[in-house]
């Protein structure tokens, strides 16, 4: 039986509003790091995650058949129609709080992809092992930050673990399973996210233990982005900036 | 003009160079994966090295420079993303050229084999990052000159 066209298009859309709103975020950071060399690795992501964003995007525009492109999603949507987790929302706060949610994420997106690799979708199968190449070296850069500024100064330690405390309600949303995520695991397309949440863990703790910060003890969840249900209000004002010029100039191209 | 042969569409492809790079081409790059003829329509097959490599569009654009400047009308480029690009396509020519370039050339291990500018083996990453997102930024501890180092992927 072929999968329902409609919660793949779902599931599409939260893979490509979760790099783009993310890849968004970091791009804010553009001539504004501390040092030359994070100031490009930051540009560099987030060109991944855009690069991405066009992948999923793209075939998300496909699958939904009314002729129109990645763009057009991205730029001519608006808060509402985003299926983005709610932490790729949130401001950036300060350069460590930017690479913790960095770090929170790439965990999530290397046990991911690793699994969408094997999706019986092709299309899938082929845009998360072009990913997974890109999130492979995301991850490994984020869990080094993470662990030389949590382990780093009395000051850097500080804000490592405020930010962990700020964000870590967030990362419940990633394994909030609803009817989408069924449909997918029993199409053979993508795992049941909850069924992440293990290797999720073991990761994450390993690397925050190396970090000396400690996990909120509250297994309290934010939710409502990936459903659409309810975003924070930061991606309204989020998305006044990045759909500016196709908002003010329609159809706008160079 | 009668229609080209794919081995002669090939030879024109050599010729592009790639535009972040220029002392390589787009062929010895292995992203241009097949070249065929639907009828009349000359189909190029291209991946990505990147995902959001700010060269794709250029590279495409220049293909079809290329290939309306030799004569070809009918011109359909193709995104090809599985198998995804690795640098293991990239031929030896290219990595030799690389390295006269001032870049090393990627290697399995993941780090440069020997700084491109005196051949010292005494390295140190200093980003995993570089100027563009194929690259890393490292240091050589022999001649105290930074480099690049192009990342396996
Ligand atoms: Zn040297």
């Amino acid at each position: 039986m072929a999968v329902d066209q409609e919660k793949l298009l779902q599931f599409l859309l939260r893979q490509g509003d979760n790099t783009l709103i993310l890849g968004h975020r970091v791009s804010e950071w553009c001539g504004h790091s501390p040092i030359l060399e994070e100031d490009i690795a930051l540009a560099n992501t987030a060109l991944d995650l855009i690069g991405q964003t066009q992948m999923w995007l793209g075939y998300a525009a496909d699958v939904q058949g009314e002729g129109k492109s990645a763009d057009d999603l991205a730029f001519l949507r608006d808060a509402w129609d985003f299926r983005n987790v709610l932490l790729t929302e949130l401001p950036n706060g300060d350069f460590g709080r930017t690479l913790l949610r960095q770090f929170l994420f790439d965990a999530f997106q290397s046990v991911l992809m690793g699994r969408l690799m094997k999706s019986s979708d092709e299309t899938v199968a082929a845009i998360a092992a072009k990913a997974s190449k890109e999130v492979a070296y995301h991850v490994e850069r984020s869990a080094d930050t993470v662990v030389g500024l949590g382990d780093g100064t009395e000051e850097s330690h500080a804000r490592m673990q405020e930010a962990l405390n700020y964000l870590w309600p967030y990362v419940g949303e990633f394994f909030a399973s609803d009817d989408v995520d069924a449909a997918m695991a029993e199409a053979g397309i993508a795992p049941d996210p909850a069924s992440l949440r293990e290797e999720y863990d073991a990761l994450v703790g390993k690397v925050l233990a190396d970090a000396t910060l400690t996990i909120p003890a509250s297994k309290y969840a934010h939710k409502g982005g990936r459903t659409g249900y309810m975003h924070t209000e930061h991606l309204g004002h989020l998305l006044t900036s990045m759909q500016w010029l196709q908002r003010a100039y329609p159809g706008c191209e160079w | 003009m009668t229609q080209p042969s794919v081995k002669q569409v090939w030879e024109w492809l050599e010729t592009i160079p790639d535009p972040e790079i220029p002392v390589i081409t787009l062929v010895d790059l292995g992203i241009i994966r097949n070249v065929e003829f639907h009828g009349e329509t000359c189909v190029v097959s291209v991946t990505p090295t990147y995902s959001g490599c700010p060269a794709t569009s250029m590279i495409n654009m220049d293909i079809e420079t290329k290939l309306r400047d030799c004569g070809l009308d009918h011109i359909e480029l193709k995104q090809q993303l599985s198998p995804a690009w690795t640098t293991d396509w990239m031929s030896d020519k290219a990595r030799t050229a690389l390295e006269k370039y001032g870049i090393a050339p990627p290697q399995p291990a993941g780090g440069p084999q020997r700084c491109p500018h005196c051949g010292g083996t005494h390295l140190e990453k200093l980003s995993q990052f570089g100027s563009t997102p194929c690259k890393a930024q490292w240091r050589c501890q022999d001649c105290l000159e930074p480099f690049e180092y192009f990342k396996c992927i």
